[in-house]
């Protein structure tokens, strides 16, 4: 028997029962698609904290309040992080390391009689470009210290704020109003992503003593520090330190570095995924379990016919390739739905949420169906391929 | 000039075993049957006729006893080369027709063939040729639920016919069907013989052993020659 001739008869037996095969084929579909969109989520996360990590560079250190990262999500201790404080370990440092304060504001930006109610005010100072990554201007100029120093009102706006306000317009020297008060456009800042759903080029920066005057924001986000060289790394943290512990506690702050940051979250990140492929994994030993459990209903409903074929010359190989090759036809069946349908989910997470389909996870799903119908089907076809020809046939 | 024997045994026996019973279905069976002969069996219900039958087609191995098939002792194979023989030699005819309900007359009649290895177009042509030499021209694409009784079996000894076996092996060919439908395949059984196949036919009726050539009596699984 050859293989094209084996695959039509496996192929009728699955289409001669389809309700039957199409249940069985879903609890593959349901593990391969957990598969699939869980190590997306998985991979996508790691993608973005990476990239997250990345964009703080190698040399850039990151002062945030309380004792760690998650404070930074949630309730911590009390944020003691002022102005002042910022201006204090920015005069310090200088000149081994650019200091940048990060104070935000949600507020409404109009320009004319466009109104957006979602824009973030983010107040730094004229250090911002040297500290930050993602600090530059392409078109016009960051506010300069004299500006900032005689209390000017001026905003450098993101990309998105540029695109939705001005499209193809030039905006340098544009009045727009940033909550009630007016500003003028000084410069536009590069395009910074977008992660987790949050435009970050959705913003203005402006003056950090605007956004404390104007809004009654007197607490800072975070400081920002560039040692410039990766080498100065450890000297300026040490600085951070001992100029730090002079106005808080231990606990009220913390220094986060690429590295530090990086190692925490891909501890995070690897119990994640662990705990998503364990649920993929168990969804998907179901599936195979169902496909072993029809596999044997359809050698015994099908005894009669197997003792025929051996009676009309089937060997052993003959009918146990035959009822393997329809197990695994099943079993890849599914696996073929379950990827399609995860890399759509996916790519449908990846608009709202972080995803990102890998190669792998794909060729494992699809090798980890073939495998699972290899598997439950060896069993039942080693029963169907054993059966004494007369046996079966008097089989009723 | 003797002829070949086809089917020789010598002291066939065939004990059932089971936890509660113990039947001894066959025994002393010493058969000869010459290649192109044409043998009824008869006997009562129970006597062992399919039993022996089975033992023929290879589709049960004997408990003790020798059995030579076309010059080969069969109870030396292992169960891959006696399907190997069942599939070259033998031509089997049930009394249920034993055809697969899903498939076509044509797609039944071409399975040993699928076993045997032959090309596709050239078992499609066979196929197709068999199933009209006995008259089903027009039923080549029916399902068995879709012929009568006797089409059925038409299909069946078209389907033994499909590997030119020596040796065709019918069990009760006519049991199911009416006195016509049994007529015909009376007839293309004595007209298969006058052609070269080697026959055996199982059949309580008496009318019908006598259309043999030859005809042997099963007693309580003793071999009487009438
Ligand atoms: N698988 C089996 N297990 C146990 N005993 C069996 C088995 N098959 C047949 N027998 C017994 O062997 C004896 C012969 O059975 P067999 O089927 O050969 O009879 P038969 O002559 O074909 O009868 P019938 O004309 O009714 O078909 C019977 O007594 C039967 O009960
Ligand atoms: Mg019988």
């Amino acid at each position: 028997m050859n293989t094209r001739e084996l695959i039509t008869l496996s192929f009728n037996a699955i289409w001669g029962n389809k309700m039957r095969s199409f249940l069985t084929t879903l609890g593959i579909t349901i593990g391969v698609f957990a598969i699939i969109v869980l190590v997306s989520i998985g991979s996508g996360l790691q993608a973005y904290i990476s990239s997250q990590i990345s964009s703080l560079g190698p040399n850039i250190m990151d002062v945030i309040p309380g004792n760690n990262l998650m404070s930074a999500f949630g309730p911590g201790t009390q944020n003691k992080f002022t102005i002042p404080l910022a201006q204090k370990l920015s005069d310090r440092l200088a000149p081994i390391a650019q200091v940048a304060p990060l104070a935000e504001v949600l507020t409404n930006v109009k320009y004319k009689n466009v109104v957006d109610k979602n824009v973030y005010a983010i107040g730094s100072t004229y250090n911002f470009p040297k500290a930050v990554v993602y600090g530059k201007t392409i078109m016009g100029r960051w506010f300069s210290q004299g500006q900032e120093q005689s209390g000017s009102k001026v905003a450098v706006i993101g990309y998105t704020v540029y695109t939705k306000f001005f499209s193809n317009k030039n905006p340098i020297g544009e009045k727009i109003f940033v909550g009630n008060e007016k500003y003028t456009v000084v410069g536009v800042a590069e395009k910074n992503g977008a992660s987790l759903g949050v435009d970050h080029d959705n913003v203005v920066y402006i003056p950090i003593e605007a956004v404390h005057s104007q809004f009654g924001v007197d607490r800072l986000m975070e400081i920002v520090v560039n040692t410039n060289s990766e080498n100065n790394v450890p000297i300026v943290k040490k600085q951070i330190n001992a100029i730090l512990s002079k106005d808080l506690n231990p606990d009220e702050y913390s220094i986060q570095t690429g590295d530090s940051l990086s190692k925490t979250l891909s501890n995070i990140t690897g119990m994640l995924s662990l705990a998503l492929g364990g649920i993929a994994a168990i969804s998907l030993l179901v599936g195979g379990i169902g496909v072993a459990n029809i596999m044997l209903v359809s050698v015994t409903e099908r005894t009669k016919e197997i003792g025929l074929r051996k009676a009309l010359g089937a060997k052993r190989k003959d009918i146990l390739s035959q009822f393997l090759l329809e197990s695994v036809m099943l079993s890849m069946t599914g696996g073929i739905v379950g990827i399609l349908l995860g890399m759509i989910a996916s790519i449908i997470i990846a608009m709202i949420l972080v995803s990102s389909v890998t190669f792998w996870s794909v060729a494992l799903a699809f090798c980890f169906s073939v495998a699972v119908g290899i598997i439950f089907g060896m069993a039942p076809a080693i029963r169907a391929s054993k059966l004494s020809p007369i046996d079966a046939l008097r089989y009723e | 000039m003797k002829k070949n024997s086809i089917i020789k045994m010598v002291d066939i026996a065939k004990v059932y075993d089971g936890g509660e019973f113990h039947t001894q279905a066959l025994k002393d069976i010493d058969l000869d049957v010459e290649s192109g002969d044409f043998l009824a069996i008869t006997g009562r219900s129970g006597s062992g006729k399919s039993t022996l039958m089975h033992i023929i087609g290879l589709l049960d191995t004997p408990s003790s006893g020798k059995y030579i098939l076309n010059g080969t002792d069969v109870s030396k194979l292992d169960e891959d080369e006696q399907a190997l023989q069942r599939n070259k030699e033998i031509g089997f005819v049930f009394q249920q027709f034993n055809l697969l309900p899903k498939l076509s007359a044509l797609d039944n009649v071409i399975l040993p063939s699928i076993y045997a290895g032959t090309a596709s177009k050239e078992r499609t042509e066979k196929a197709d040729m068999l199933l009209t030499m006995l008259g089903l021209a027009d039923h080549i694409n029916k399902r068995p639920n879709q012929m009568s009784g006797g089409q059925q079996q038409r299909v069946a000894i078209a389907r033994a016919l499909m590997n030119d076996p020596e040796l065709i092996l019918a069990d009760e060919p006519t049991g199911n069907l009416d006195t016509a439908s049994g007529d015909d395949v009376m007839k293309t059984l004595k007209q298969l013989n006058k052609e070269g196949k080697t026959i055996v036919l199982i059949t309580h009726e008496h009318d019908i052993a006598l259309q043999a050539r030859k005809i042997l009596h099963l007693e309580d699984g003793r071999l009487i020659e009438k």
